[in-house]
């Protein structure tokens, strides 16, 4: 068995955390090649990843934003052979899959949580409030892994890396511009511990209590649905069903009800903590540790006592 | 220039779900169901396209069992203007590759020059028929729009992915998807309501198109999910930070 691994490429740099946690998933699949779509430094960096025995590199300006008409072509072009294509399920994974699966005329598994065998897998349905097994009957299994579901894979591999190119950029669609949100802190969805607002929190300056306990934890900061769509952070921040799904080692959650849509993208989190002044609150039903108060006063000093 | 909009009837986004104890499935008799969530986004989107004189006319399509006519109606009392329903067998999801065929050939017949799609259908959270359906018709797609802007023979998308926030160009006729933040939904007045039932809606089948809906993918099992350990109450901050140093983490 061959598998076809899409590498997780940000700004022009490996994001190492994904790939290596895709690769966890493939290598249980066949043999695996990577594509890099991105500098040479970013093939090289992902050839060091355990279980890829062969990247390819494009550093093709079409493919280097990410655009699913010509990276779906690439991966068509250099994917004949293998019996699964698998990707990361991020925004590009998410982006691209589907329309690779679309062209190879098979149906595509998404936001898979676990391999059963090359045939079958788990996924979540219903925002995480159901778990499907599934099993598929095409040539070519097309899938996205949901990378908090599997350990990264280990460095340590010195896999050849070869270059490939598009053989033809399609003009369907051009990259106009890109916004990135300039952080020191960790990313939201590799982070070992995640602080993550609410309604509760209130305004744009209280968020600054959550940014506060996260820095003193070395924490991502995330956010749920209602704080993105109050104002009161940023739409990368969020956390749940429609935004990021994350599973760190602790995740505290402050001020948060917890709707449905907002514990599909936490509760596979390891320790979850959860601060809110409503003792009713779905949240407590998914927290290892609740605590009744009020955050204005409690999370100060939970700041300055750790 | 005329927009297609397909839309989906699924549980309503506020019903908690239940698996159904014999691992069939997930248990929707006398369940609320409503439009996706995603899909009124996209509709509302087609709807400010016309009113702003950029659309001429909005075609909303669902794929589904025959109560999906409700849905149809939902859309055109918020503003569309014509509604197609491909009846499919009752209980059965159709795949987003059956979906993507089905709505390449009304595509074929209607000729409209955007389609904007809902991200993803929060029952099977698949999020591809888009992407599916861009790849059949060799069609640009911008997905998980959060800003739509029609220039020069061109949707100019932002788009919400993990890093921010990209722009891109596609040329028309194209494929859009949608995220929550693009719009916000309007609710139909009641006059609205009243006139939607007015509106032109046929119905048709899958075999009408043609379309093999066989699936592809075989649901083994639906299973609940692990479910956490029950949850310790603390009293205090002090209390908090000492099992937070138990833990090792931080």
């Amino acid at each position: 068995m061959s598998v076809f691994v899409l590498a997780e490429v940000a700004g022009g740099v490996l994001a190492l955390d994904a790939t290596a946690k895709a690769v966890t998933a493939a290598a249980k699949l066949g043999d695996v090649t990577a594509l890099v779509c991105g500098p040479v430094a970013a093939g090289e960096e992902a050839a060091k990843i355990a279980g890829i025995s062969k990247v390819l590199v494009c550093e093709d300006a079409a493919v280097a934003d990410g655009l699913a008409e010509n990276v779906a072509k690439l991966i068509i072009e250099n994917a004949s052979g293998a019996t699964h294509i698998v990707a990361p399920a991020s925004t590009s994974g998410k982006n691209v899959l589907p329309r690779v699966a679309a062209l190879l005329d098979v149906m595509v598994l998404t936001d898979v949580i676990e391999i059963v065998n090359a045939e079958t897998f788990k996924r979540p349905i219903y925002a995480g409030n159901a778990i499907q097994t599934v099993a598929s009957s095409d040539s070519v299994k097309v899938l996205t892994v949901r990378t908090a579901a599997f350990e990264a894979a280990n460095a340590g591999a010195a896999a050849p890396v070869v270059s490939v190119s598009l053989s033809e950029a399609s003009a369907l669609s051009t990259h106009i511009e890109h916004k990135t949100l300039e952080s020191d802190r960790p990313e939201l969805t590799s982070a070992k511990i995640v602080v993550c607002g609410g309604r509760g929190v209130g305004s744009e300056n209280g968020f600054a209590l959550i940014s506060g306990l996260a820095d003193k934890l070395g924490a991502a900061v995330g956010a749920s649905r209602a704080a993105v769509d109050l104002g009161y952070a940023a739409n990368d921040l969020q956390v749940g069903q429609t935004g990021k799904v994350v599973a760190p080692d602790l995740y505290i959650a402050v001020g948060i009800s917890g709707a449905i849509q907002h514990l599909a993208g936490m509760k596979d989190s390891k320790v979850i903590v959860a601060i809110n002044k409503d003792e009713d609150a779905p949240i407590f039903q998914v927290a290892d540790y609740s605590l009744v108060a009020d955050l204005f006063e409690a999370l100060p000093e939970l700041t300055g006592k750790l | 220039m005329k927009i297609l909009v397909p839309i989906k009837r699924v549980i309503d986004y506020n019903v908690k779900v239940r698996v159904k104890s014999d691992g069939t499935g997930v248990d929707l008799a006398n369940v609320k169901m409503s439009m996706n969530p995603f899909d009124e986004n996209s509709v509302e989107e087609a709807i400010r396209l016309k009113e702003a004189g950029i659309a001429t006319e909005v075609l909303v399509v669902s794929i589904g069992e025959k109560k999906a006519v409700e849905t149809l109606r939902t859309a055109l009392a918020m503003g569309a203007d014509r509604g197609i329903l491909v009846e499919t067998e009752h209980g059965v999801d159709i795949e987003p590759l059956a979906v993507a065929k089905i709505l390449s050939k009304i595509v074929a017949e209607e000729a409209p020059e955007l389609l904007i799609l809902g991200k993803q259908a929060i029952d099977n959270d698949l999020n591809a028929t888009g992407q599916m359906l861009a790849a059949l018709l060799d069609w640009g797609q911008a997905t998980f729009a959060s800003g739509l802007k029609i220039e020069d023979g061109k949707a100019i998308v932002t788009r919400e992915v993990d890093s921010g926030l990209q722009t891109i160009a596609v040329s028309l006729p194209a494929i859009v998807t949608t995220d929550l933040r693009l719009n916000e939904p309007r609710y139909a007045s009641l006059p609205n309501i009243m006139k939607a039932k007015k509106k032109p809606l046929v119905e048709k089948t899958a075999t009408d198109y043609g379309v093999d809906t066989t699936p592809r993918l075989k649901v083994l099992t639906t299973e609940e999910p692990a479910s956490r350990t029950a949850s310790i109450r603390l009293g205090s901050v002090d209390e908090l930070v000492e099992k937070l140093k138990e833990t090792g983490i931080v």
